[in-house]
């Protein structure tokens, strides 16, 4: 048991999930800390369902000035005017969030996540970069890997009815009740770096496209210097160019990315809100276990896709090399 | 994404929600960040506080406020001009008929219990809409889409009955903690503050009655100027001692069972507690304060500790103090209520005392308190799932792309990598009693068996039926309404208290009944066969009904919650399994993958309901090899 006893208001207002996971692990989460940003419709969600939970902090970052299409799948964000202008969604979603759980700090921080240095990131447990780009992934990752600590690194990223999360948790150990023992567990993450740079030829054909398409989307965003979801029909062509060439750099078939997927990730910039709610339900749990140590973690990537309704996890490792 | 055809379906669309809780919350949302703009949403239910935790439309200044109101109110500060319409009543309510539910295209399920499932099921087959039914407990969701005549219904499968005990297991030969708490409960708590008239099998006669002239005195009646103390400590001594002793001398019990220790009051209790803490003369609460709490007044903080013998007994003795110190008005009509905290420390307390005679484990109050409440587990993640899930079938079932329905489960450990899991849906069940007109079986002792029995326990607690109508042939035996006149009631009522075979219209073997439930525009017939005895462990009910599955092997252990939280019966976590009747279609899953699934459901390191769990029914249905 480590330090103290959960209050009695504590103990009444999460009842229901102490029941679930047990006291230990509500005791862990009330002290995690997490930094949060990108504050789209997922990361909404996925905040709405950790502050309902009871962590203890969550920083939120998002300099975003909030526009109308911001509303569209962040129910955060009050649909009136006076409350939100000259404010950015970070600010706005940190009024709604402490009203959801006043026993959770939260708060707004400013600045480019890409130009903090790794001392920033020790005041956390938990990073989740929501809907980052390639670069700013790549670089939080590694700073997060710099620290003596071990920072849960997460992202996330949904386009269409599409939703992919990637973990790194490092070296990882848990235990877990198999019947009436208790099993030590132990599993080493890959960076993104390192995930991304697994050769596609290495990846069993059955693993899932999204993988391979949103991979594609990176890049084209990565090349064209694109915001995320700054993307049309009109660069399909500049797409499938990308998707040619990987395709060919890694030895694989183009048909291994169907383009009609390709299609939707760049038209669909409308957020699809019962996908927002499942990976941010997802994302969410991912992060409880992690925080409370309990539950097998799910390495290390998870994808939605709401046309055919499966949630899949797919294990990209330096593991598929050897 | 939504195209353009599905946006305008979407925002064309009437849709009825059943259930503002946990799924209820997010669906509502969910409903209108995706563009639903005609939304009306039923639940009697008020807010508690243990529903913050993840009803997130609800704060703490909402409790005690209806649920579906609030609901909507929230919803409609971030979607100011659509539609929400609330009803803060029973969706069994007769102004819920076929009619009303004919003005919905589709209705989705967010409820916390089999009754008011089975309800909706019924009216939505009458009313021919298109009905989503979710579920959720802990880290497992299932959502499944009912169409009348294309997929099943979701009676189509038998569904867990709550678990009951036989009697004498209760009474007298406890071996799980479950025991105590139903003894606690159901026999103790109701002969000590509820209704006086009600049948209750506990020993309530003092033993040493042989030398008292009144040979039927009634320990449990208190005489007016008895002081609270002598009294509680003439209860502890009865229950836990004398009424052990009386056990024990029927030696006969024993010869294979461990013998329980009777315990008194003076054993484990000193003398006198009043001067020990003063806490009834200290305490300011007012008669009726519903806030008393026999752990604050001993300063017990912590729920989940466990107490030891000594503990219990203290605070057995300080809850009845209190109840007739400070709640005396209510006594004689209490029903036990899992969010009553001195209730639950009269049940957790009595239970733990009895667990203790009888060599179980003793128990934390907020286990017991899990226990008694049937409580739930139920966190927001999993809810949030299942109500995004749901809005993508109801978006499928107003586009008519009926190829692409799915029933899908959401699993704790993945499946084939899967931890969201569609499957296509069933077909009907030829066999249904509900959706089909098949006649069912029921195997009953004509000669022994009330008509009320036969009402209590099929026609409302399996068929559940609200109004039912019973008929055989042309004689009409027994109904129920609103513009029945005197004549008729009584002698509704006075063939409730006969035999079967002795009704005006003797039911014996081979008689076939028609049941009705106007409301539901539910009928079946039954086929009765007459049997003379039953099991007493196996049977308890003294009936079996059967009939219209190929009788599935269901897990004894399980049980379903009624009138409680979230949700439940997640009965089909079972990813392999098969209906007998036809192959699942989903070829590639691994019938052992259920097996891992329900080891693990359970992990918490409080171990907390390592016992009879009755939310984790897993009912096995027979596999196709
Ligand atoms: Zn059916």
């Amino acid at each position: 048991m480590d330090g103290e006893e959960l209050t009695e208001q504590e103990t009444a207002l999460y009842d229901r999930q102490i029941r679930v996971w047990g006291a230990n692990a509500q005791r862990r989460l009330t002290k995690a800390h997490i930094l949060v940003s990108g504050i789209k419709g997922t990361v909404a969600e996925f905040c709405k369902n950790i502050v309902l939970a009871g962590v203890g902090s969550v920083t939120l970052m998002d300099d975003r000035l909030v526009k109308e299409e911001a509303l569209n799948a962040n129910f955060l964000i009050p649909p009136d005017e006076s409350a939100y202008s000259g404010k950015t969604v970070a600010e706005t979603c940190c009024d709604s969030l402490k009203d959801f759980n006043p026993m959770v700090l939260v708060s707004a921080e400013k600045g480019d996540l890409s130009t903090f240095g790794t001392d920033f990131f020790e005041k956390f447990d938990v990073v989740v970069i929501g809907y980052g780009s390639r670069a700013t992934k790549k670089s939080v990752n590694e700073k997060c890997r710099e620290l003596s600590k071990r920072v849960a690194f997460y992202t996330v990223d949904c386009r269409d009815s599409c939703g992919e999360i990637f973990v790194d948790l490092q070296n990882y150990k848990y235990t877990k009740k198999k019947l009436e023992e208790t099993v030590e567990c132990e599993l080493n993450f890959p960076s993104f770096q390192e995930a991304i740079s697994v050769p596609w030829k290495l990846i069993p054909r059955r693993t899932a496209k999204l993988y391979f398409a949103m991979r594609v989307i990176e890049v084209f965003e990565e090349n064209e210097g694109r915001k995320h979801g700054e993307c049309s029909l009109l660069d399909l062509a500049t797409v499938l160019e990308i998707k040619k060439k990987l395709c060919e750099a890694n030895s694989v078939s183009e048909s291994h990315i169907p383009n009609s997927l390709l299609e939707r990730l760049i038209t669909g910039n409308i957020e699809f809100p019962p996908a927002c709610a499942i990976v941010g339900g997802i994302l969410a749990q991912e992060v409880i276990k992690a925080v409370s140590g309990k539950g097998d973690p799910l390495k290390n990537f998870f994808f939605f896709d709401g046309q055919d309704g499966k949630g899949v996890i797919e294990d990209i490792s330096n593991s598929l090399a050897s | 994404m939504a195209t353009q055809q599905q946006q305008s379906a979407i925002k064309g669309a009437k849709v009825l929600m059943v259930g503002a809780g946990g799924i209820g919350c997010e669906l509502l949302k969910t409903l209108a960040l995706s563009g639903f703009e005609d939304i009306h949403i039923i639940d009697m239910d008020t807010i508690e506080v243990s529903n913050l935790n993840r009803q997130f439309l609800f704060r703490r200044s909402h409790v005690g406020q209806s649920k579906a109101k609030v609901a909507r109110d929230a919803v409609l500060r971030f979607r100011p001009h659509i539609n929400i319409k609330s009803y803060h009543a029973n969706v069994k309510n007769p102004e819920f008929d076929v009619d009303f539910f004919k003005q919905f295209d589709v209705v989705l399920n967010g409820l916390d219990n089999l009754d008011a499932r089975r309800h909706v099921n019924r009216l939505c087959l009458a009313a021919e809409v298109p009905l989503v039914e979710s579920g959720t407990t802990g880290f497992l969701g299932q959502v499944t889409v009912h169409i009348k005549g294309k997929t099943e219904c979701y009676e189509c499968q038998t569904k867990p009955t709550p678990k009951t005990y036989p009697v004498c297991t209760i009474t007298s030969t406890p071996t799980k903690f479950v025991h105590c708490i139903v003894w606690a409960k159901d026999l103790l708590f109701a002969k000590l503050f509820g209704d006086k008239n009600q049948d209750n099998d506990l020993n309530v006669r003092s033993n040493n009655s042989a030398s008292s002239s009144k040979e039927t005195e009634d320990v449990f009646e208190r005489a007016e100027d008895e002081d609270i103390e002598q009294y509680a400590r003439k209860i502890y001594d009865h229950v836990f001692g004398s009424n052990i002793e009386v056990a024990l001398s029927n030696e006969e019990t024993w010869k294979n069972r461990r013998r329980p220790r009777p315990i008194y009051s003076k054993e484990v209790l000193p003398e006198s507690l009043t001067q020990q803490n003063g806490s009834i003369q200290n305490s300011s609460v007012t008669d009726g304060d519903a806030t008393v709490s026999a752990m604050s007044s001993l300063g017990l903080k912590n729920p989940q500790e466990l107490w030891g013998l000594t503990q219990n007994s203290l605070v057995f003795v300080e809850a009845l103090k209190l109840f007739f110190a400070k709640r005396k008005k209510e006594i004689g009509h209490l029903t036990f209520d899992k969010d009553d905290q001195l209730a639950v420390e009269v049940v957790t307390a009595a239970a733990n005392i009895r667990a203790e005679s009888f060599g179980i484990p003793l128990h934390s109050l907020f286990e017991a308190k899990g226990i008694a409440g049937n409580i739930v587990h139920a966190v927001a993640t999993t809810n949030a799932i299942v109500a995004g899930l749901i809005v993508i079938e109801a978006i499928k079932v107003l586009n008519k792309d009926a190829d692409k329905f799915r029933m899908t489960y959401c699993l704790e450990h993945p499946s084939r990598k899967m931890l969201l899991m569609p499957i296509e849906p069933y077909e009907p069940n030829p066999s249904c009693y509900v959706c089909s007109e098949t006649p069912l079986v029921l195997e009953i002792n004509t000669q022994k068996s009330k008509l009320r029995d036969l009402v209590d326990k099929i026609v409302k607690a399996k068929l559940g039926m609200n109004l039912p109508l019973i008929m055989h042939g042309a004689s009409l035996l027994y109904e129920v309404g609103d513009d029945l006149d005197d004549i008729m009631v009584a002698n509704y009522n006075a063939n409730l208290e006969k035999s079967l075979s002795e009704l005006p219209s003797p039911i014996v073997n081979g008689s076939i009944l028609t049941v009705e439930d106007l409301q539901q525009e539910l009928s079946c017939k039954i086929n009765v066969k007459h049997r003379e005895e039953f099991d007493e462990e196996k049977e308890p009910e003294g009936m079996v009904l059967s009939g219209w599955t190929p009788s599935p092997a269901t897990n004894g252990e399980s049980a379903s919650t009624s009138n409680n939280d979230d949700a439940v019966d997640v009965t089909e976590i079972s990813t392999g399994s098969e209906n007998a009747s036809k192959k699942r279609r989903l070829t590639e899953i691994q019938p052992d993958d259920h097996k891992k699934e329900a080891e693990n459901v359970d992990s918490g390191d409080d171990d907390i309901m390592e016992i009879e769990n009755p939310m984790m029914v897993s009912k096995k249905k027979k596999r196709v090899a």
